[in-house]
């Protein structure tokens, strides 16, 4: 650039810069402060909550214990039911709703997406969900968490614009060699769109990996619970005891804390140790949608 | 009409495997959709489960009645409207803000850098988060350790209703502000190039080139973001109240929606709470036809 930046201009750049990096600081510390606390010292942790930088000792005890944890083991394992299971049914709904509703000449078009718009907006609320999955026997049955999600309208209208921008030409050459709608979402449509497929697999994935709440009001059985219901007992409710059983009492208490920071970590890490690789993509994907809207 | 349906009936049978694929997704959008606002009805009525939602007795505005005479309708109205007023106007402008600075960085590598971090929070899940509020804000905990170098007394955060909508405030913008910003940045990329490059003719510097050239250009996905959020006015994130409250910050921290929770799904109370879970739904919907009415009005952009 040929203008030399003015004088106000270059403090300008120094205190975005300064500020960026406080920002970035304040989002990683807490992460960090958690992993740290981890896997120091659990008698130290309990007596020394302030600010620190590096572990006090190195203890995995904490880790161990929560991977001998039944609790926590059932509840992990339905969690990667819940998100693949989930996913997969989410993934199929979503690419043929979008499929078909980016038929160009579809009459019912307008008005099923009306139908699916309008929920956006108004919907019938908790209450008569929970009497209409009473009616529907799904209570406290492992399809309650899957199935009133199955379908995201937001998600959709994503997949429908990444569908809308295959090229036509591409699609009636294959109609032309014989191909069916079936064919051409398969064969042609998909395959053009893997971008955004990646991304519907990261958001659909990431709120199951996180859902808690339908979980919460449909599910009675224990051996039913995620892992979100499971670390809301830990971190929030306050009940490590389970997990502690056979160590002294002192030693309970302080393995209580450094248990639920390896319980967060544990329950954080895949997502965001996954995200980076993918981000290139969700960035797009919401790019589409946002313009489209 | 009669020269419509055969034309439908053609279309039926000439895209029948689209048609076909379209089927489970409107049976579950009637299903557990429109399910649900079939089953609203039980807010005029009297429910029990022996007679079901079509065979329980009617009984007009009763609930309705009883829930704006209850001592807790001005309680949990008001704090649903500070909340999402509170909101609106620390938590709103944050991504725009993030938004319009991430784009005045001149390193792109330090760019990139802040992008993926500030977006990372927004993949932790509600439960975690709020685990870190209580535990960075306990008694003992971090947060009042560093107000204990200062030689300032332990506050019980979460415990003082006084403290609630600030935290939960805080606590979303730390969660959200990245997030929040990829639709502004996107808008932001889409701003035409010549309009800098005029502006600099005319002797612009950045600020200018930012208020006059940047704000303006991303006004239209500002006004979108602010219909949608109005219409999400009454909602707030009550899964994340049911998480941070307890009966002790209540005249803070009950919403509407956490109201219907608890007298629903904890007390049985059905009819009257789906009575106040319609009120809810009915002015959500209100406000959102009406900004998106005086969108319409002022400018160009509108939802629909």
């Amino acid at each position: 650039m040929l203008i030399k930046p003015s004088p106000g201009e270059k403090a300008f750049d120094i205190v975005n810069v300064v500020f960026m990096i406080v920002v970035s600081l304040v989002t990683l510390y807490p992460l960090l402060y958690v992993l740290i606390s981890s896997v120091s010292d659990p008698q130290y942790v309990v007596q020394n909550r302030g600010i620190t930088l590096y572990p006090h000792g190195f203890n995995l005890d904490a880790y161990a214990m929560v991977f001998r944890n039944p609790n926590i083991l059932t509840s992990f394992g339905n969690t990667l039911f819940y998100v693949g299971a989930g996913t997969l049914l989410n993934i199929i709904m979503t690419s043929l709703g979008a499929y078909a509703l980016s038929r160009k000449h579809l009459m019912l078009k307008n008005a099923v997406m009306f139908m699916i718009v309008f929920t956006m907006f108004f919907e019938g609320g908790l209450i008569p969900l929970y009497l209409l999955m009473q009616n529907l026997h799904l209570l406290d049955n492992r399809l309650a968490v899957i199935i009133p999600s199955a379908v995201s309208a937001f998600n959709l209208i994503i997949m429908r614009t990444a569908f809308q921008a295959v090229p036509e030409s591409l699609e009636e050459s294959a109609r032309i060699d014989g191909a069916g709608d079936w064919t051409i979402l398969f064969r042609v449509v998909l395959p053009l769109s893997m971008p955004v497929v990646a991304v519907m697999i990261l958001f659909y994935g990431v709120s199951h990996w996180n859902s808690w709440f339908y979980a919460s009001i449909f599910l009675q059985t224990r051996e039913y619970f995620p892992l979100q219901i499971i670390l809301r007992e830990i971190l929030i409710s306050n009940d490590t005891s389970s997990m502690s059983v056979g160590v002294g009492t002192s030693d309970q208490m302080a393995i209580g804390e450094t248990i639920k920071y390896a319980t967060i970590i544990i329950a954080t890490v895949p997502i965001l140790l996954l995200y980076p690789f993918l981000q290139k993509y969700f960035v797009k994907g919401v790019m589409v949608g946002a313009i489209k809207e | 009409m009669s020269s419509y349906f055969t034309r439908l009936c053609r279309d039926l049978v000439r895209n029948r495997a689209v048609y076909f694929m379209l089927l489970p997704v409107v049976a579950y959008y009637v299903i557990f959709h429109y399910g649900p606002m079939y089953g609203l009805q039980i807010a005029f009525k009297d429910f029990s489960p022996a007679k079901g939602i079509g065979g329980s007795p009617w009984v007009g505005w009763k609930h309705f009645e009883s829930f704006f005479g209850s001592v807790y309708f001005g309680r949990i109205l008001g704090n649903t409207l500070l909340l999402s007023l509170y909101s609106l106007i620390f938590f709103f402008p944050t991504g725009i803000i993030f938004a319009l600075l991430l784009n005045e960085l001149r390193s792109g590598k330090l760019r990139k850098a802040v992008q993926t971090i500030s977006y990372m929070p927004h993949f932790i899940s509600l439960v975690v988060i709020v685990g870190m509020l209580f535990d960075f804000l306990a008694r003992d905990g971090l947060i009042n350790q560093v107000l204990g170098y200062l030689g300032i007394e332990a506050i019980p955060f979460m415990r003082s209703p006084g403290w609630f909508r600030t935290i939960y405030i805080s606590s979303e913008i730390w969660q959200s502000i990245g997030w929040s910003s990829i639709v502004y940045l996107a808008a932001i990329s889409t701003v035409n190039p010549t309009l800098y490059e005029a502006a600099r003719m005319d002797g612009a510097g950045r600020f200018k080139q930012m208020w006059h050239v940047t704000l303006p250009g991303i006004i239209p996905t500002i006004t979108i973001m602010l219909i949608l959020f109005i219409g999400k006015f009454m909602t707030v994130s009550f899964e994340k109240i049911i998480l941070m409250y307890n009966p002790v910050i209540y005249e803070t921290a009950d919403v509407i929606q956490t109201y219907v929770y608890r007298k629903g799904i904890l007390e049985a109370d059905f009819s009257y709470s789906a009575a106040v879970g319609l009120f809810n739904a009915v002015i959500s919907f209100a406000l959102l036809i009406t900004a998106n009415a005086v969108a319409k009005k002022l400018g160009e952009t509108k939802l629909w």
